[in-house]
């Protein structure tokens, strides 16, 4: 009997595809793909939002990397996010939605995305999402029993093209190293056979 | 005159400070207009303008009816001014002070003759030390011999005696033009189509880029100003996030503001300027390979971002001087700011985000509370690293510090997030039920 090791593709997004993450730990999965994407990164978020990515808690590389937009409504958000989307250097746009996404704008930034072949990560409030993000998570900060353990919960909620999932890892936030925590448990599935 | 004198003759007397800056710009405006009588025109100190005329005067019927053209036209446009023709620079500015006039070829002496040494461009001690020896008209300077002139009042004298007679050459040195960055383009039938004013535009672009390249300057701003048939106009106006000059890529941001603008009963005439530019240094294109486009297309993202949401809300995060959280990064608009590599990290580690502090409701005592609420979710501790004891910047009066010390704690919750709180042991706020402290959140660890 051998459990499938979680493979580090597990937690890599689809390139040119619109994701989104929901959650009090969006913002360090945010980070944590940042971290992942070489290359120039836009964050949008609403200006009157009150929470700024802090530059000294950044993973290493990515505040100098970091463009921050701060337009000043959600018409101009979206137009934003699309433009950003479109340009071909970016290689991440992160943006903070405050309303839900509507189907129509989720398609357009869809389309955005595969034009400019570039990801975009929403960071979206609670169910309020759209049906064409290609992935969903859901993302918690998770108490860790070890003194130095900074334990993330990140479940898959929806895959266009993929299996969902749930993993436990442990990030610190420094850089884009992390380990997986494998947690004892029940099988639900039945047992792979060997190879 | 003093003005407490000037004020005791007349009561009534308006003054106002003399405002140097404009008094200048507006000199310089009148030595373009004054382009049109002489290809070489000069200012003269802050009140005049001196303008070489060799082989002009004809062209406008002589230099009588010359300086009477110059004098109807700003006499028309309400300026009061003075003037002289004469046939040396001195000669020309001593009579233009002293009555105005035209001296004829080869008649100098003459024609200045009779006028104080005042005239003569000396400074005030020369002129005084002469009034006193009696020569009080530069027809008495005239007959005397140089040397022993030179000897008592110094050199200067001599040499704008020699100056105003043509002894001593001084041409009109006309200071270089400022280069103006701005094409027009009228057209002989009205344009309305979205098509024909960017092509029209396209036009005025390659003009003006090529201009600018012959500068090695790059435009920062760009304005389009469309007049339409009906004598109205409509401003199209574009920044860029960096100095550019290549005219496809400026039409590409130009094409929104196009897109909206009103084209009435049609555009007959467009004007395109450069109102702010900083040098660019030339450039190889091409060959510099993928890196140099991608900044290129990411500086055209921020142009275009910028256009719309205003480029100060385009920002970057640099890393400042600061022990002070909210002061240890700057926002600064990334059109106009290279990015910084951050110095490695050290000491206590640092939030992700970072808000405003916003207080928690403590219902326990103990340092750091064991139990709290905050954004009306109950928070127990599972761990609080700290304390890290930051003090304000006694320097800088900031109403967010005025509480005094701070002692920041990274607080690892039971129900997941990793909070940073702080305390501040030093202000005098009445303890709250229980004797409880004010504790406050400030931001969030990943």
């Amino acid at each position: 009997m051998r459990l499938k090791p979680p493979s580090m593709d597990a937690l890599t997004i689809v390139r040119a595809r619109v994701h989104e993450a929901e959650g009090r730990g969006r913002r360090a999965f945010a980070l944590f793909q940042a971290a992942r994407h070489p290359g120039p990164l836009v964050w949008i978020l609403p200006s009157h939002a009150p929470e700024m990515p802090m530059l000294r808690g950044l993973p290493r590389g990515v505040g100098e990397r970091l463009h921050l937009l701060r337009p000043a409504g959600e018409t101009d958000l979206l137009w934003c996010v699309e433009e950003a989307l479109r340009a071909a250097p970016v290689s991440l746009v992160i943006a903070e939605p405050e309303k839900p996404l509507s189907l129509t704008a989720g398609r357009r930034l869809q389309l955005a995305a595969e034009a400019g072949r570039t990801t975009g990560l929403m960071l979206i409030h609670q169910d309020a999402g759209s049906n064409a993000t290609e992935t969903r998570w859901h993302c918690e900060p998770r108490a860790g029993s070890a003194a130095d353990s900074t334990l993330h919960q990140w479940t898959l909620n929806k895959n266009k093209r993929g299996t969902l999932g749930s993993w436990t890892l442990n990030w610190n936030g420094a850089s884009a190293a992390f380990h997986m925590v494998s947690e004892a448990r029940e099988r639900h599935e039945p047992e792979e056979p060997a190879l | 005159m003093a003005l407490a004198d000037a004020r005791a003759i007349c009561p009534e007397l308006a003054t106002r400070p003399a405002d140097l800056a404009r008094e200048a710009a507006a000199l310089g405006a009148l030595r373009r207009w004054a382009g049109r009588y002489a290809p070489m025109v000069a200012t003269d100190g802050v009140d005049g303008l001196m303008a070489d005329i060799s082989g002009v005067s004809h062209l406008f019927g002589g230099e009588q009816d010359l300086r009477g053209d110059l004098h109807a036209r700003l006499e028309r446009a309400g300026l009061a001014a003075a003037s002289a023709i004469a046939g040396t620079r001195g000669a020309a500015h001593a009579l233009a002070r002293h009555g105005g006039g035209v001296v004829p070829d080869g008649r100098l002496a003459e024609g200045i003759g009779h006028l104080p040494v005042t005239a003569l461009r000396v400074d005030h001690g020369t002129a005084e030390a002469l009034a006193r020896v009696g020569l009080s008209r530069i027809a008495d300077l005239i007959p005397l011999p140089r040397a022993p002139l030179a000897r008592r009042f110094g050199a200067g004298l001599v040499l704008r005696l020699d100056q105003a007679l043509g002894a001593q050459a001084e041409p009109v040195a006309a200071e270089p033009d400022t280069p103006h960055f701005g094409v027009r383009m009228t057209l002989p039938d009205p344009i309305g189509l979205q098509a024909d004013v960017m092509v029209g535009l396209m036009r005025l672009l390659e003009r003006l880029c090529h201009k600018l390249t012959l500068h090695r300057m790059g435009a920062r701003r760009l304005r389009l100003e469309l007049r339409r048939v009906d004598h109205g106009t409509v401003q199209v106006e574009i920044g860029l996030a960096r100095p550019m000059r290549d005219p496809t890529r400026i039409a590409a941001l130009f094409a929104r503001g196009v897109d909206e603008i009103d084209s009435g009963f049609g555009i007959d005439a467009l004007r395109l300027s450069a109102p702010l530019t900083e040098p660019l240094a030339p450039e190889q294109t091409g060959g510099a390979g993928p890196a140099l486009r991608h900044e290129d297309a990411l500086a055209d993202l921020l142009s275009s971002v910028g256009n719309r949401i205003g480029f100060d809300r385009v920002l970057r995060l640099l890393p400042a001087e600061s022990l002070i959280p909210e002061r240890s990064f700057l926002l600064a608009p990334a059109a106009y700011t290279a990015p910084e590599t951050l110095p490695p990290r050290a000491g206590a580690p640092r939030p992700i985000t970072l808000f405003p502090p916003e207080p928690v409701v403590v219902t326990t005592t103990g340092t750091p509370p064991a139990c709290f609420r905050w954004r009306r979710m109950r928070f127990s501790t599972l761990r609080a690293t700290g304390p890290e004891r930051i003090a304000p910047e006694w320097w800088f009066d900031d109403p967010a510090w005025r509480t005094g010390l701070r002692d920041y704690w990274r607080i690892e919750t039971r129900e997941g997030p990793r909070l940073w709180l702080f305390v501040t042991p030093q202000s005098q706020d009445w303890p709250g039920p229980g004797g409880a402290r004010s504790w406050h959140v400030q931001g969030a660890f990943a």
